[in-house]
């Protein structure tokens, strides 16, 4: 009977990786003081869980415009709203951005680094600007998420351009057809799933960083979420969780289901 | 062969139209709703331009006071995700279809990642911030529940397209349920769990930037003494540090991923 061979032992290489690792986690441990938790973390914790369990049902709906329904619906319009300006805006980046045939490299790869900046260029600081220019509210909001989703949309239509099948363009160009004919019959059909397809699953996270933003002042359901943090409700934070949790399982549950419809 | 002599359908534009109607309608109510004013936009936009004038004078002397929160933050980033990851490790293998039968187990253990899922990380840190205390802690335990959710999620997928021969054939040659993860899943799927534990580093590192906003350690507690006090200046070299630390992680981690697989 022939055994398969034992894979070799990298003794050597495994031993620098492991005294790697373990000087990385005893830098990363050091210069942490873990001793600087409160001693009513057991309590809060506890108020808080009492507080998801016995939410403040009487703020779902008071129909003065500051309720949980009327913020939650705020908080899709912005992700909605910002999401729509971002695959706007997206386009020139992606096109800039994309490796194509007759394209520069140096070209492509400069829309590269700008849409990684964008990416990296924290969303909350984008809303504080936005604040300052427009005042705050949910229009800042909207600024900011669709400045920010550039960096992601762009990137994914960038790549979704490079991907794209040359087949069709050649056959039409071959056939006599002009650049409008190419645009027209064969990129066009290519890409739009596929950016629609993009554009919801950006959507997605947007009303995740949507409901975030508020917390900044820029609109939505941060704010009073941060509010009742801050003033110790829990009864409320409770009940503003859950609708957290219902609205961006119900968005993910509709986005994902257009999406399976269209690729 | 004869090719088709039929033309491809044509698109219901019935259907169409009734999505593109839908859509206008909805962007009109979510414009209604966000109180959208383009005119105020246009009409502050010199306020921007004067942001923008001071963040392109980044002041140069602040970055040596940002180096330590910036380290303080990558460490943040570390122990999050790897204490998300030892904590999705048995979780992904108990929810995978094809290792754990129990159809009871697993419909429950989804609907709970699901909902961790949807909780945004700046979310669970202001929750934690609130039960622990202003300080890294906060940071480190939302980072963790943040990439548990994310890399139990990538990881459970991967385990349930693994191969199932090695799986039968040491179940046929009577090795234990042990026996099955240790020899038949663990080989196939080590690599992949590497790579979304890395992937969800990159992720921590750049949510742990921000995180300190409300008060959950790193460098963004800076952020926001810098913001609130208009020192664009300051927030511009912040924001400069954090995009050189990005890079530099994302390289070497994408170097490292691409060894893995």
């Amino acid at each position: 009977m022939i055994l398969p061979t034992q894979p070799k032992k990298h003794w050597f290489r495994n031993t620098v990786i492991a005294l790697f690792l373990i000087g990385m986690y005893i830098w990363a441990f050091s210069g942490i003081s873990f001793d600087g938790v409160k001693e009513t973390a057991g309590a809060v914790t506890r108020s808080i869980l009492a507080g998801i369990i016995h939410p403040d049902w009487a703020y779902v709906y008071t129909g003065d415009g500051e309720d949980l329904v009327s913020l939650l619906i705020e908080t899709v319009a912005i992700a909605f709203l910002g999401t729509f300006l971002s695959a706007i805006l997206s386009l020139p980046f992606a096109f800039w951005a994309a490796r194509t045939k007759r394209g520069k490299r140096v070209i492509s790869g400069s829309g590269k680094i700008v849409l990684t900046a964008i990416r990296t260029f924290p969303e909350i600081v984008l809303a504080i600007m936005f604040i300052k220019t427009v005042g705050p509210g949910s229009f800042a909001g909207v600024l900011a998420v669709s400045v920010h989703s550039i960096g992601m949309l762009a990137k994914l239509y960038s790549e979704a351009i490079e991907n794209m099948d040359q087949g069709p363009t050649e056959s039409i160009i071959s056939a006599g057809g002009n650049r409008w004919n190419v645009l027209s019959f064969a990129t066009l059909p290519q890409l739009i799933p596929e950016f629609i397809s993009y554009t919801l699953y950006r959507f997605e996270l947007a009303v995740r960083s949507a409901s975030i933003l508020g917390m900044v002042g820029a609109g939505g359901i941060g704010t009073p979420l941060i509010f009742a943090i801050n003033a110790r409700s829990w009864s409320r934070v409770g009940i503003i969780l859950i609708g957290i949790i219902v609205m961006v399982t119900v968005i993910d549950f509709i986005s994902g289901s257009l999406r399976k419809r269209l690729v | 062969m004869m090719s088709p002599s039929e033309l491809p359908k044509r698109h219901n534009t019935w259907k169409s139209f009734v999505w593109f109607a839908l859509f206008i309608l909805f962007l009109i109510l979510s414009s209604i709703a966000s109180e959208v004013d383009l005119s105020r936009f246009f009409e502050n936009f010199d306020q921007m331009g004067v942001i923008l004038g001071k963040m392109m004078h980044p002041d140069k002397s602040y970055i040596k006071i940002v180096i330590p929160p910036l380290l303080e933050t990558i460490k943040m980033a570390i122990i999050g995700t790897t204490l998300g990851a030892i904590f999705a490790f048995p979780f992904s293998l108990a929810i995978s279809r094809n290792l754990v039968k129990n159809k009871f187990v697993n419909t429950i253990l989804r609907f709970i990642l699901n909902i961790i899922r949807t909780i945004p990380d700046l979310m669970l840190a202001a929750v934690f911030v609130a039960i622990v205390g202003i300080g890294p802690v906060a940071g480190i335990i939302s980072l963790a529940i943040f990439s548990f959710g994310m890399i139990a999620k990538l990881f459970y997928e991967t385990i349930e397209t693994i191969d199932e021969g090695p799986i039968e054939a040491i179940i046929s040659s009577g090795g234990s349920k042990i026996d099955v993860i240790r020899y038949a899943v663990i080989p196939q799927i080590m690599s992949h769990f590497f790579s979304y534990l890395l992937y969800a580093f990159e992720i921590n590192v750049r949510a742990s930037t921000v995180l300190g906003y409300i008060g959950a350690g790193g460098i963004g507690i800076f952020l926001q003494r810098s913001l609130s006090q208009f020192r664009y200046d300051q927030t511009s070299i912040i924001v400069i540090a954090i995009f050189a630390v990005v890079l530099i992680i994302d390289a070497v981690s994408n170097q490292l991923r691409e060894r893995l697989l």
